[in-house]
């Protein structure tokens, strides 16, 4: 049985995290999917403008690359607050 | 195709491969231990990796064969760049702080923290292996294909002088130099494609590409019936003629003894000119008709009709970013499409008139609407491709090691958002470079990987030299990432961990270093014999066999408390050989092999679809039935806490 390379503090957030990061994971999976499904059903919906005169390809390609850049943001200001509040609070009792 | 060697091409070259030979010595004095050597001692800085991770990722598939893709086949290849980058979410949210808490040097450990069984050992290393190697060939191939127009030297060498580097990178100071070599790399690499398209905005559209661009002729067809029987053109004289696919006609016409090749029109009046690859008897191969030094092999793509606020124009003058977009979707343009006429031995390129709306819109590559005939398997195909992107990033074991490099959990999540906000960045780019390939009449048809350098050279050999070299070190630290993951599964996995051989640190080391040059020359090989596929498709079907071997395993892993050692073992070796043979019968390979596309057993290029669903199914079954197994783990687990 080995041991990671360097030593890890213990994290008491990491079920929490875990829990969000899976939170997460599904909202963009499904915005992906989505786009999947259009592909698969109707793909000429795909050709049509939506918003200025960018068509909808474009648009839901785009967002869902911009859309993974929010989101780890997003989650990384969660998991870092979460991090500091819940090892802080047992670095405090011990 | 014909180049111009350039000699800044040649110098800047020369000093980015100076730069990273240096480096490589630099930390090869400071490499003594394993953890040195596999994880560059765990220190990175998150900044560094994240840098690191884009480095390693955008490989030669995302710069070269994305860009080639989409100038080939539009928005169709920008379907990659949203799949590669979607997949980083998977390792955000679900694999990276996980893996950091269970990981030593390689993925093999973490699947196997809480085990330790040899099964998980052999089949983790050896699904290393096979992924990486179904990684490497494409990096190979954009190798060879970057050292031709920029050293003026045949395929082969490219192949053979990123293999001799990546080498001696990887058996001087492994994971280290790795490491800066794919962080200066991936930082370089955004900066300038970034420059890159400044320039395709600032130039706009055009319909004259430049005053060297080739003028393709058009003449009239004289008919008989359905037949083709020669030329209105009295300069021409008629050879022959074939009909290929039941639809297409091409014309074989010669002009003061020079051979040239045409394409009836749709309406039988006029021959178009092509692009032609002739083979003949003895070997020689002529280029439309002349040797290779007679220069006569053009450049391609170009716009027939600009539309800007209901108006043809001639050309547009610059362009913001999404004013490109609207404006190319309102214009035509020309594309050229390969078809192979085997009883003449030559393969022809024809003109193929797109429309922009086409172009940004799927379907030029993939048929994916049932109104332009696609079936329920081309639909499959649609949909396993995207799942098999979407489900492999987080299942490559080169990308999966740079977890170990960074100091903590925090890191690891902070490193992978670094990651994925400057490959999204580049990614959004690639839609730039390609499309502007596509219009500026830079493509070799013989390489779709060398549009987004020839795309470079069109504004200036500086941008090319540079490009190019970047392009370069792109395959040199994404080749070097997936050597030290081979290595690592050749010596730590299966030699120390699997054979048990109890080596010290010392000996870990070396054989590390002696696996990373067995590897090295076996991709040299591989880069060799697969020369001319598109690099964007082969990582596509190393993602599916990443993610049918592995993910599987990674998630259940983490999420399910039911999973056995034999459970994570038999899906791993399910998946491999799923994936693996559905690949080797797929119509790509088929054509590959010789054979017609139609002859292929499974009609899927992409086997995600069936190879994931399959691991995951036996990975259940197995573990439900051998529970009783579990009882080692949960005690190895409380035990290791």
């Amino acid at each position: 049985m080995h041991r990671p390379a360097i030593k890890l503090d213990a994290d008491n957030a990491a079920v929490k995290k875990s829990k969000l990061g899976v939170i997460l994971f599904i909202v963009y999976t499904l915005v992906y999917i989505g786009f999947v499904v259009i592909g698969l059903v109707d793909p000429e919906l795909l050709g049509l403008h939506v918003i200025g005169k960018q068509n909808l390809a474009i648009i839901y390609g785009f967002g869902l690359i911009v859309l993974a850049i929010v989101m780890g943001f997003i989650y990384n200001a969660l998991c870092t607050r979460l991090e500091d509040k819940m090892n802080e609070k047992k670095e405090s009792r011990i | 195709m014909i180049y111009t060697i350039s000699i800044w091409a040649i110098i800047i070259f020369l000093t980015f491969v100076a730069i990273v030979l240096g480096l490589s010595f630099y930390f090869a004095g400071k490499t003594k231990s394993a953890s040195g050597y596999y994880a560059a001692g765990g220190h990175i800085h998150w900044g560094v990796n994240g840098i690191a991770f884009a480095g390693d990722y955008l490989s030669a598939a995302s710069f070269l064969g994305i860009c080639g893709m989409i100038a080939y086949s539009g928005y169709d290849g920008f379907l990659y760049s949203i799949g590669y980058l979607a997949g980083w979410i998977v390792a955000l949210f679900l694999v990276a702080e996980p893996l950091k808490r269970l990981g030593k040097y390689t993925f093999a450990d973490a699947l196997d923290a809480r085990f330790n069984s040899k099964s998980i050992k052999l089949t983790a290393s050896i699904s290393t292996l096979v992924v990486s190697i179904f990684y490497l060939i494409p990096q190979m191939i954009g190798a060879g294909d970057l050292i031709v127009p920029l050293l003026g030297l045949p395929h082969w060498s490219g192949v053979l002088i990123v293999g001799s580097i990546v080498i001696f990178i990887v058996a001087t100071a492994g994971m280290a130099s790795t490491t800066y070599v794919q962080f200066i790399k991936g930082a370089l690499l955004i900066v300038f494609s970034t420059i890159l398209t400044i320039y395709i905005l600032n130039n706009g559209l055009n319909l004259n590409p430049g005053g060297n661009y080739h003028q393709f002729i058009k003449i009239g067809a004289s008919v008989d019936g359905k037949k083709v029987v020669g030329t209105t053109d009295s300069t021409y004289s008629f050879i022959d003629s074939y009909t290929v696919d039941e639809k297409l006609t091409f014309v074989r016409l010669q002009k003061q003894g020079i051979e040239r090749w045409f394409k009836l029109s749709k309406d039988s009046t006029s021959l178009d000119e092509m692009l032609s690859v002739a083979t003949l008897e003895d070997g020689t191969i002529l280029y439309n008709g002349e040797p290779q030094s007679a220069a006569k092999f053009f450049q391609v793509g170009h716009l027939t009709k600009i539309i800007v606020d209901g108006k043809e124009v001639d050309k547009t003058g610059p362009l913001g970013p999404f004013e490109f977009l609207s404006t190319l979707e309102n214009s035509e343009l020309v594309r050229f499409t390969k078809k192979d006429i085997k009883a003449a031995n030559t393969t022809v390129w024809f003109q193929t008139p797109t429309s922009g709306k086409d172009m940004l819109s799927p379907g030029l590559l993939l048929k994916i609407s049932s109104k332009t005939g696609a079936s329920i398997w081309d639909k499959l195909n649609f949909f396993s491709l995207m799942l098999a992107l979407f489900l492999g990033t987080s299942a490559l074991p080169h990308i999966l090691i740079r977890y170990y490099t960074v100091a903590s959990q925090r890191a690891a999540r902070k490193s992978t958002i670094v990651a994925i906000s400057a490959i999204g960045f580049f990614y959004i780019l690639t839609l730039y470079m390609g499309l502007g390939a596509s219009v500026n009449g830079v493509l070799d048809v013989e390489s779709s990987n060398m549009s987004g350098p020839l795309l470079a050279k069109y504004f200036g050999v500086g941008l090319f030299s540079i490009i190019s070299a970047i392009a370069f070190a792109t395959v040199l630290g994404t080749v070097a990432g997936l050597i030290v993951a081979s290595s690592g599964a050749i010596a730590h996995d299966f030699m120390d961990n699997f054979l048990n051989m109890k080596m010290t640190d010392k000996k870990k080391v070396k054989a590390g270093k002696l696996a990373a040059f067995g590897v090295g020359i076996f991709a040299i090989l591989l880069g060799i014999l697969f020369k001319g596929m598109n690099v964007s498709f082969l990582v596509g079907l190393a993602f599916a066999v990443a993610a049918s071997a592995n993910l599987p395993s990674i998630l259940f892993l983490l999420f399910w408390e039911k999973t056995t050692a034999k459970g994570i073992s038999w899906s791993i070796a399910v998946g491999i050989l799923s994936s693996v043979f559905i690949i080797l019968l797929s119509p790509a390979m088929y054509e590959r092999y010789g054979f017609a596309k139609g002859l292929a057993p499974i009609p899927l290029d992409n086997p995600g679809i069936i190879s994931i669903p399959l691991a995951t199914i036996v990975l259940v079954i197995v573990s439900l039935m051998t529970q009783k197994d579990n009882k080692n783990k949960v005690e190895n687990y409380h035990h290791d806490k």
